[in-house]
């Protein structure tokens, strides 16, 4: 029978030398299993005189601990090992590119229309569509502006036939809204609208966001009030803004309103003409005529109306230079927008 | 309206340079569009008189000639053709200086020597100095200026022609009194009365009038000068204040009438008397009577037009144009004036439904003062017999329906509650009056208020209170937020916002685009055979000359464009109104389209390069459907619609209604729109995709989930959706999923048959489901799959 020692001796060499975790299995068993060298050994004890059992006994335990505790730390060692060899064969480059769908984005016309979609339903305006082949009736007549107005001029119409055209702006949603609803109103409409003029600076199709707000007691400064916190909010900027008397025939008073050139700081440059001022949006009190003939009470309410090109606006927002890029749907130009 | 600053000054000083002007034009409501100097810069350019001429020894057009500036004499080669001796004509002396445009350097007078022979300065034209567009030789001074007389000061070149945009409800502004108007209130300078002269009759000579269209015509002026000078010509004072309100000089008596509109804003005409018969009668034009216009134009009247006739015909659009046949010509010796009030309803729109505009139609749409004709009547009379000569009879006048002067109530409380601020009552009045409105009478709560005869834009309080702000000022206003009353207000949420589906298509890869909803007529025909397109009256192009039935064509134009630029995977997606006639109804319905083309993914390193195929474009749909929650309501169905290839196109059902299509472009029209791979479509309506359920949730079973692969080999012709309906009848309604995870066709199974495996997922609410459960479905499927469709298990 081998002593403890040297059985200690060979078993620490062999745990040593094995290469894998089923060898020190095996190891284990051998030593310190049921049939084992260790378990034999202990058996062994009870041939011993008494009084050197207690003292052998003990010299077994500690060969068995030792035993045991170099079997685990090379099994920790042999894991440690082959986690490292996983890991280091499964190196990559990580600065390959990823894999995935390219991405694709949305159109500046849609950006520039949510993005005053988000301002004003803030303050709670709601979103208000109509159709885009209009009845002349919504497009002019209820909008003060009949037949034979000078006003119509100014409007280049397309008509699909007689009575019926492609609306020239989204100011009939307005009218729909109202005759379709009760006050108070307080909402906003963009969309496409159309006029038969094509050149540089004028495409047949362009889009607008029409805005609307009926209430009682509303003011002229609650009309200047809401357009100067629109435009500071679109250009997140405090530029200053300005109002000039002009004329629409659905409003009255009406202004034309301008901003100081985001692009010059006022200073004057080619985008404003030299003239430190950008014209950026037409507005006015809705005119009582519009209102009477939506079905409103004009001795009761009251309210005012605003109209935004919204190609102008992404064009001073995003640095658009020629109104036709819009439309000619280059993909170089729409992705660079996201 | 084109002014000149000078004549301005004439009848009102506004105490500011030329800027200051503008911008407070600008700023009242008058837009300032552009300024136009009235002459070039230039310096050193006096009055020379020629004072010999011989030709130039080597050079058949040039003359020699001996100018003289009152102090010196100086020899000069020119080449005009008018130049003579005792002509007086604008000379520039060496060390002028003249600037073409500003952005040019000047160019200097030096001396030079021209075929050999020294020239000591020129002499000018008018194209030079910038007075005209072209010129065919000097411009010729009259006798009475000085000699060295810098031309600037002697023609006011110093000078600014100002260009207004002016909206169409300031007619009263469209002349130089009505400007002066204007501009006294605004700098609060006192205003200057043109100076008019009442020219008595020296003749008896008259013509009748008579108006027959009373409302039409509430005023009519007219009156006879015999014996003009036909060979007279309009002083260069009245040619040059013509031009710098953008008016070419014609002929004398046009140029009169032209100078009245331009300073009273009264349009007039001249009618050659000789030519006018029995009288003038002002009616509605008869069916179909026909009208030579002054520009040679024949045009066929209608009955809503006005105009004034002689005894036997038509001989002016009243209000719009004269005609050729009575009109001024060299030969008219005699004249008939025409100075009248047309009713602004009756010329408004008529012009236009002509295809025409003028100067006349333009201020009687928007309305001239009605008070003005005997005043005009005057002062052309006046500017003719001192041009033209001649004897002027008595002014016949005749009278229709005359406007009634119009009285407004101001309330004053009225301007507090329209624009936020308190106009003291005193100001109120000072700034009506000033415009000329009338104080009929004052309460202390209210005004009345009469309108003058020359503003028809104003006819209600809120017109006043306009006129109040605009004078007062619009940026002294104040400002509020403007909220009002805002209740919280629902939101519908079953519902899947536009923003979300755009979102969703972005994060698929696609591209939102924007294409014209008007489209080529051809294009439309070929992509939506099936549609009847709604056509513009009124096309910007034949190109654009129909409305689009479907975004698909302005998709597949989009592609085609990126791919002559060398996109190769592109991905589009539109969404918009499309357009069609249904039953006479013009229908207009909301559509999302989109489509696929090249690889299914960029280029990339790792994958392979397989071109995306039907089942992608389908993915993507299944995708943005399943945003409303209800995937199981989507059914699809072969088609064979439209544009689509026959074998790869499905109707795409919602809720058992059909809503659009998605398949590949037929090849056939890929090659007519000459696309490098046919790409694949969709087409949907937007507001079934937009309807949603709100989540309803289910209890979580606690039991563990079965499943339970097959595969079978069944007939090509046996559809997925048929073998999938079979299946779900079968097995159970504890069946959780079922999926295809393989589709097998090649070697391994007959021709004419496919393999498909099949994935069943159970699960039961409250317990286990056994073996024999799972084993009697299975046999029943497979059963069901034989008796159906003659379908094996796969060995």
């Amino acid at each position: 029978m081998a002593e403890p020692d040297s059985l200690l001796a060979e078993a620490l060499q062999a745990i040593t030398d094995s290469g894998d975790e089923n060898s020190l299995e095996q190891l284990r068993v051998q030593y310190l299993g049921k049939k084992g060298s260790l378990t034999a050994l202990l058996k062994s004890l009870g041939q011993l005189p008494a009084g050197e059992r207690p003292a052998a006994g003990e010299n077994i335990n500690l060969v068995k601990r030792q035993i045991q505790a170099a079997l685990e730390a090379r099994k920790a060692s042999l894991v440690e090992d082959s986690l490292n060899a996983q890991l280091s064969q499964e190196v990559i480059d990580v600065t390959l590119p990823g894999r995935r769908q390219s991405a694709g984005g949305l159109h500046p016309i849609t950006i520039t229309i949510d993005r005053i979609t988000s301002i004003f339903s803030s303050a709670g305006y709601d979103v208000a569509e109509g159709p885009e082949i209009e009845d002349e009736y919504h497009n002019f007549e209820a909008l003060n502006i009949p037949s034979h107005h000078p006003a119509r001029a100014m409007h280049d119409t397309f008509y699909v036939s007689p009575g019926t055209v492609l609306r020239t702006h989204t100011s009939p949603v307005q009218i729909r809204v109202m005759e379709n609803g009760k006050p108070p109103f307080r909402m906003i409409c963009p969309g496409r609208v159309y006029r038969c003029d094509s050149d540089l600076t004028h495409t047949p199709m362009f889009h607008q966001v029409e805005g609307l707000l009926i209430d009682e007691g509303v003011s002229f400064a609650d009309l200047k009030g809401t357009i100067e916190d629109f435009l500071h909010a679109y250009f997140e900027e405090e530029m200053p803004v300005r109002f000039r008397p002009s004329y629409f025939p659905f409003t009255e008073p009406s202004a034309e309103v301008d901003i100081g050139c985001v692009s010059c700081g006022g200073n004057g440059c080619r985008i404003c003409g030299h003239s430190g001022w950008l014209e950026i949006m037409g507005c006015g009190m809705v005119h009582p005529h519009v209102l009477e003939m939506s079905n409103v009470d004009p001795k009761k309410y009251n309210g005012f109306a605003f109209g935004i090109g919204i190609e102008r606006l992404a064009m001073l927002r995003y640095g658009v230079s020629d109104l036709r890029t819009y439309y000619e749907n280059d993909l170089r130009f729409l992705q660079q927008f996201h | 309206m084109i002014f000149s600053v000078d004549w301005l000054h004439e009848l009102v000083d506004p105490k500011m340079d030329n800027q200051s002007l503008m911008d407070e034009l600008t700023m009242a409501g008058l837009e300032v569009e552009r300024s136009i100097p009235v002459a070039r810069d230039f310096s050193g350019i006096v009055v020379g008189e020629v004072d010999s001429v011989e030709k130039h020894p080597d050079a058949d057009k040039l003359s020699l000639c001996l100018v003289n500036d009152g102090s010196n004499i100086y020899q000069v080669v020119c080449g005009a053709p008018n130049v003579r001796a005792g002509l007086k004509a604008p000379f520039a002396k060496v060390g002028a200086e003249i600037i073409g445009s500003a952005d040019e350097k000047p160019f200097i007078i030096k001396p030079v020597k021209i075929r050999g022979i020294e020239s000591n300065g020129m002499l000018c034209s008018a194209e030079e100095l910038g007075l005209a567009e072209s010129s065919d030789g000097l411009l010729e001074l009259s006798d009475d200026v000085g000699l060295g007389e810098d031309l600037r000061s002697l023609l006011n070149l110093n000078d600014l022609s100002i260009e207004l945009d002016l909206t169409p409800n300031r007619g009263d502004c469209l002349s130089m009194i009505g400007l002066a108007r204007e501009v006294g209130v605004l700098t609060r300078q006192e205003v200057k009365t043109a100076k008019v002269e009442i020219v008595d009759a020296t003749i008896g000579a008259e013509f009748p009038i008579e108006i027959t269209a009373k409302d039409g015509c509430p005023r009519y002026l007219g009156r006879v000068i015999k014996n003009v000078n036909p060979s007279a010509e309009s002083p260069v004072w009245m040619r040059e204040k013509l031009r710098r309100s953008g008016l070419r000089s014609i002929d004398p008596i046009v140029d009169v009438t032209n100078y009245v509109l331009m300073e009273f804003g009264q349009p007039m005409h001249a009618f050659d008397y000789s030519t006018l018969e029995g009288k003038i009668e002002v009616r509605m034009a008869n069916e179909k009577e026909k009208l030579t216009l002054l520009d040679g134009k024949e045009i066929e009247l209608t009955p809503d037009i006005l105009v004034i006739a002689d005894a036997r015909k038509a001989v002016a659009m009243a209000g719009i144009m004269g005609g050729l046949d009575t009109s001024v010509t060299e030969a008219t010796r005699d004249v008939f004036l025409e100075c009248a009030f047309f009713a602004p309803l009756a010329i408004a729109g008529k012009a236009r439904s002509y295809g025409m505009h003028t100067d006349a139609s333009h201020r009687y749409e928007r309305g001239v003062d009605y008070q003005l004709q005997h005043r005009a009547m005057a002062r052309a009379t006046q500017l003719l017999l001192e041009i033209v000569g001649g004897e002027a009879g008595p002014v016949t006048e005749a009278i229709g329906n005359l406007p009634e002067q119009l009285k407004i109530e101001l309330q004053f409380s009225s301007i507090l509650s329209l624009l936020g601020v308190e106009i003291a009552q005193d100001e109120v009045i000072d700034i009506l009056s000033r415009l000329g409105f009338g104080i009929a009478s004052r309460t202390e709560s209210a005004l009345e208020v009469e309108v003058p005869s020359f503003r028809f834009d104003v006819t209600i309080e809120v017109d006043l209170i306009e006129e109040l702000a605009r004078i007062y000022g619009y940026n002294k206003l104040p400002k509020t937020p403007g909220l009002g009353s805002q209740p919280l207000r629902s939101q519908a949420e079953a519902s899947v916002s536009i923003g979300r589906i755009r979102q969703l298509l972005v994060g698929l890869g696609y591209q939102e685009v924007v294409t014209y909803s008007f489209i080529d007529p051809i294009l439309s025909a070929l992509v939506c055979p099936q549609d009847v397109a709604i056509p513009l009256q009124n096309p910007i192009s034949e190109e654009m000359s129909v409305m689009r039935t479907s975004i698909l064509p302005g998709l597949l134009s989009t592609l085609s464009y990126n791919e002559n630029r060398q996109r190769e995977r592109i991905r589009l997606f539109e969404s918009g109104l499309v357009f069609s006639l249904e039953a006479d109804d013009i229908c207009q319905v909301a559509m999302i389209a989109g489509l696929i083309s090249g690889s299914k993914f960029p280029e990339n390193w790792s994958n392979d390069k397989e071109l995306c195929d039907f089942y992608d474009v389908k993915g993507d749909i299944e995708v943005l459907l399943g945003l409303g929650g209800k995937i199981d309501a989507l059914n699809f169905t072969p088609a064979q619609y439209g544009c689509f290839h026959s074998g790869q196109c499905a109707r795409v059902d919602y809720d058992g209604e059909p809503i659009g299509h998605i398949g590949a472009l037929h090849p056939a029209i890929a090659r007519k729109l000459d696309l490098k791979t046919a790409p694949f479509l969709f087409e949907l309506q937007l507001d079934p995709v937009k309807s949603a359920i709100l989540p309803s949730v289910e209890t979580l079973s606690r039991y563990p989930e079965v499943s339970r692969d097959i595969a079978i080999v069944i007939a090509d012709s046996v559809s997925a959706d048929a073998i999938l309906a079979l299946i779900r009848d079968q097995a159970g309604e504890f069946l959780t999923n079922l999926r295809i995870f393989d589709v097998y066709q090649g070697d391994a199974v007959t021709k004419g048959k496919k393999s498909i495996a099949l994935g069943l997922t159970w699960q039961h609410p409250s317990r286990t489901l056994s073996d024999e459960d799972i084993n009697t479905i299975i046999s029943s499927c497979v059963n069901a799959l034989h008796d159906k469709f003659n379908a094996n298990l796969r060995s």
